[in-house]
């Protein structure tokens, strides 16, 4: 049996938008995050006693205790975590981990993704998510700023493109194929009103036929970036038998990765999810067979397929007739992403990963409505930073 | 580093470390460091990314090797570089034995494939010169 140590009770989750009408400070986005997931898990600020953040814009420097004094809070756990896309994977393992320990009972786990309200003097206008295409690799000394950005490998598109290619030419799988993951995650999104794109779904054919941004990607096989923010709460298993929903034990977990620039990675095609994943299986002494529903992060068609493979649900290689053989529908015989995805309900920055997250929770805890996997006890979830780079991988069990 | 050239594209800015890589190819050389134990490496760096050693020498290498993936960039990513697309970022593992990206040049981009035989293409912007690639011959 796997660890049962610290649980998660509770959630929120903000509906990720394009563009975001109501500006506020991140500290402010952690306060409303804070008083709706204690909310939800009937907890008492009072109780909680540790905090795990990316960062915080109006505190770039000591943000951990910037936001303890901003809530009124006396922390014991303090962690800010930096795994790209697999922050939020990667911020509820730490927040177990450091319940078991003992060193704290409560942790507030935040993802909010905002925008700041208007700075004076700066450029006002609509707030539309865009990230910057370097992502901090211009800086003096970086590596990226010599190699990848004057080649033009930036943001992240051309560099999961590049999976795609190498996975192409070494194991083979059809763009239709890659392209049903995009249609069975909208699929899903139709069960969410949440979703950016609840009320249009879309068929093999419109993937196709959307226009090539890094071949052989397409535009419905990548995520549109957007606002949002969202918040768990993990606590000891003793306090979360007193919470109101089913206590969700953080069972298994593992963690790894190798590289920055998908140009140093051992190998593009076989992704440090496999290591991740098999210590998150092995930790919660759960067989893959066992998962009742998969929240597999999905910037891309792509990440799917490299994670269904080498997360062990299949051999390698075997991913693209995994896909076909199998409908990934909430209602299918092999449910992902029942919320949508990221390709479905939008990437609303560090929100967007933890989305995987509050979606295993929602279906673990009989909360998941219309698109409820039934009986759904073990769920597998994980999150994918950067450039098929930073990987976290976890377990989670309903008690 | 970045800095950008006089039509507006990102070069890199070297350091001390790298300057003898990008010194090279201004020359229309590939110089990169070897290690004793562990042959080159890249990107430069003070230490062998194999076993640390620092006593490593600059040698130079043929410039051949094979495309391991390739895309064509077809929306801009780099706003920069948008007056350039579509164009073709490559990795290319050297046949001594690295790995490095750079632009396919010189060819359609229709016609780059996964393991294709590639030679260095050097291209001088301003002071700077980039390294590409083109099919060998």
């Amino acid at each position: 049996m796997g660890k049962r140590s610290a649980a998660i009770v509770a959630l929120t989750e903000w509906a990720p938008k394009r563009v975001w009408d109501e500006p506020m400070f991140t500290m402010e986005a952690c306060a409303r995050l804070a008083a709706e997931v204690l909310a939800d898990a009937e907890v008492d600020k009072g109780e909680v006693d540790g905090l795990v953040i990316n960062g915080l814009r109006e505190s770039p420097m000591f943000a951990p205790s910037a936001l303890a004094e901003f809530l009124g809070v006396r922390s014991n756990f303090n962690e800010v975590v930096d795994l790209g896309g697999a922050t939020p994977a990667g911020m509820v393992w730490r927040a177990a981990a450091a319940i078991e320990v003992g060193i704290c009972e409560t942790v507030l786990v935040f993802t909010p993704s905002v925008p700041a309200p208007p700075q004076p003097g700066a450029n006002g206008g609509p707030m539309k998510m865009k990230m910057g295409a370097y992502m901090g690799g211009e800086v003096w000394g970086s590596p990226q700023g010599q190699f990848e950005i004057p080649a033009g490998l930036v943001a992240a598109t051309p560099s999961f493109a590049m999976a795609a290619s190498r996975y192409m030419a070494e194991y083979g799988v059809s763009e239709e194929t890659l392209a049903k993951v995009a249609v069975d995650s909208r699929y899903n999104a139709q069960a969410n009103p949440m979703a950016v794109f609840c009320g249009k779904p879309i068929t093999v054919d419109d993937v196709m036929s959307s226009r090539y941004v890094a071949d052989p990607l397409k535009l419905l096989e990548i995520v549109m970036p957007c606002y949002g923010g969202s918040a768990v709460l993990v606590t000891t298993a003793e306090r979360a038998a007193r919470c109101p929903h089913r206590p969700v034990y953080v069972s298994g977990y593992g963690e790894h990765l190798t590289h920055k620039s998908i140009t140093y990675a051992p190998d593009i095609v076989d992704t440090p999810i496999r290591l991740a994943a098999d210590r998150a299986f092995a930790m919660a002494g759960v067989s893959r067979e066992a998962v009742d529903m998969a929240s597999m992060y999905d910037c891309y068609t792509i990440t799917v397929l490299l994670t269904i493979e080498d997360a062990g649900f299949c051999p390698k290689g075997q991913g693209g007739r995994f896909i076909d053989e199998h409908s990934l529908r909430y209602d299918g015989d092999w449910p992902l992403n029942t919320h949508g995805g990221q390709l479905g309900m939008g990437q609303a920055g560090l929100s967007g990963g933890m989305s995987h997250i509050t979606e295993a929770v929602r279906q673990v805890q009989g909360r998941a409505g219309e698109r409820q996997v039934p009986d759904c006890d073990i769920a597998y979830a994980n999150g994918t930073g950067g450039m098929l780079a930073e990987q976290v991988a976890l377990i989670l069990e309903g008690a | 580093m970045v800095h950008f050239s006089s039509d507006g594209r990102p070069l890199p800015t070297p350091t001390p470390i790298t300057a003898p890589y990008f010194d090279g190819l201004v020359k229309h050389r590939v110089v990169l460091q070897r290690c004793p134990r562990d042959g080159y490496f890249f990107y430069p760096r003070g230490r062998c990314p194999h076993c640390l050693g620092d006593d490593w020498e600059w040698g130079e290498l043929s410039g051949r090797g094979t495309v391991y993936s390739f895309t064509v960039d077809r929306a801009g990513h780099d706003p920069a570089l948008s007056s350039r697309i579509p164009f073709a970022i490559a990795l290319v593992d050297l046949d001594e034995g690295p790995r490095l990206v750079g632009n396919m040049v010189d060819c359609d981009v229709a016609d780059i494939a996964v393991g294709m035989a590639v030679e260095a293409a050097f291209e001088d912007v301003d002071e700077t010169t980039l390294l590409g690639f083109r099919p060998a011959l």
